[in-house]
């Protein structure tokens, strides 16, 4: 079964319908086990519990740039391949990883406060998330903008490329500038710089996140393939309503 | 070779020409600039200190003003069609066009920027290399405004559209603008890293700007 086949809507939603109670059971699982590690984990030596907020917050900041990533991929799918799916895909993923980014800067704000003493600096890491966060503000501008989809898709589409520039920059940028937030601790040279006791939570609510980034994502695809049905069903009522009074 | 010429003549004469367009950048420069006293109040050493920022800042805006002019006109008149079914590249055409926009738009605001300097109590030394990294950073301006243009253009009721889509991908190129200009100023730190930075977003946007703009219009008005 290659990947054309889920081309055909009609199929992807059934497979929808049958991967996303499992998903979301995972993801309610998932959720269960990362927030008992959690809140058993070790309090730090210096922040107390504050540290607590990584939990959601690390997870949010991954997923917040891999719905960028994903509507990086779909861009893709839109311009290249013309894949009727990959629009959709694009479409679904804009609002849910603007959420998870704002979560992702709202968590680090009142984690900063008892921590550097501060609600908001103007470092390169924070910068660069909410320069993410407009850019996804702008695309979801631009989809409101579209009168007609496909035409609303496609520009989004560009937009996704051109705005795949900042990943990068979000990444390295505690690298590049030496500025408040911490550097990369989790994925770096040299093995990650935290103690299990706290990784295996922190790994566990990540997957919990990525599991309910998916499951929301396949639920909005199918809401927007339903809309996009509907839609057409409109047009063709209309077609045949001016027709028949003509 | 030729026709990319023609085009990008014939876009500095109609910008020049016709309504203004090319002026009109420059009078919202001088105007913003001329409104920051007031809202920071009429102290010279702080107006020295921020000068730069203010200068960008308002170049940066000032550049926003005229891109929606960049396709839109084209568009309702029917040349930009005849531009995507000529024999010439779409990208090369777009990039003929940003050029042409560049020259008439953005090249002004970094002639006046010294004039405006003056203003601002920064130093006769300093404003140099103030217009030095203007002159530098405005052409990633334009070209990362080429894409926000064409994807408006195609969409129809984007004027406010643009603004949005543009103003966040132009924040590095105001950051390493300002750091420069700083730099070169005040700060103890040197002045060539953000320069080099900032010539190469310029390079880079030159690169990427076209084709997506090109990307842009072809799906957008097929």
């Amino acid at each position: 079964m290659a990947l054309i086949d889920f081309a055909n809507p009609t199929r992807f939603l059934r497979l929808v319908n049958a991967v996303l109670p499992w998903l979301a059971a995972a993801t309610a699982i998932l959720f269960a086990i990362g927030l008992y590690r959690a809140i058993g984990a070790p309090d730090d030596y210096q922040q107390g519990a504050t540290v607590k907020i990584m939990f959601l917050h690390v997870p949010a900041a991954w997923l917040g740039m891999m719905g960028w990533g994903l509507m990086s991929v779909a861009a893709l799918g839109t311009l290249v391949w013309r894949h009727p799916l990959a629009d959709v895909a694009g479409k679904a993923a804009a609002p849910i990883g603007a959420a998870f980014t704002f979560i992702c800067l709202v968590t680090g704000s009142l984690w900063g406060r008892p921590t550097w003493g501060t609600y908001w600096v103007w470092d390169a890491r924070l910068t660069s998330m909410l320069v993410l966060l407009l850019l996804y503000l702008g695309v979801l501008a631009l989809y409101w903008t579209a009168e007609d989809p496909g035409r609303g898709a496609r520009a989004a589409a560009i937009l996704s490329l051109v705005g795949a520039v900042n990943l990068p920059i979000i990444k390295f940028s505690v690298d590049w500038w030496n500025t408040l937030h911490q550097p990369a601790s989790i994925l770096r040279i040299g093995g990650s710089a935290i103690d299990p006791s706290i990784l295996t939570p922190l790994l566990i609510m990540a997957a919990a996140f990525t599991c309910l980034f998916f499951t929301l994502h396949l639920a909005v695809m199918r809401n927007e393939i339903l809309r996009r049905r509907v839609r057409t069903m409109q047009l063709m009522e209309a077609q045949r309503f001016a027709e028949a009074g003509a | 070779m030729n026709a990319l010429l023609a085009l990008l003549l014939r876009d500095m004469r109609l910008s020049i020409r016709v309504g203004g367009g090319a002026l009109m950048g420059a009078l919202f420069f001088l105007i913003v600039v001329v409104m920051m006293p007031f809202a920071v109040g009429p102290d010279l050493n702080l107006l020295a200190r921020i000068g730069p920022a203010i200068l960008w800042l308002g170049a940066l805006l000032a550049s926003l003003l005229a891109l929606d002019r960049l396709f839109a006109v084209d568009h309702e008149d029917g040349s930009l069609d005849l531009l995507m079914m000529g024999a010439m590249p779409l990208e090369l055409a777009v990039l003929a066009k940003a050029i042409a926009h560049w020259l008439t738009t953005g090249l002004p605001l970094v002639i006046i920027a010294p004039v405006l300097g003056l203003m601002l109590n920064v130093e006769l030394k300093a404003m140099g290399v103030v217009a030095l990294t203007l002159l530098a950073g405005t052409p990633a301006l334009t070209f990362i405004g080429l894409i926000g243009a064409a994807l408006s253009v195609a969409l129809r009721r984007g004027g406010l559209l643009l603004a949005v889509l543009v103003l966040p991908l132009t924040i590095p190129v105001l950051i390493f603008g300002v750091a420069a200009a700083n730099a070169a100023i005040v700060g103890p730190a040197p002045f060539g890293p953000p320069f080099t930075i900032l010539c190469a977003l310029s390079l880079g946007s030159l690169v990427l700007g076209p084709v997506a703009a090109a990307a842009a219009l072809r799906h957008g008005l097929e």
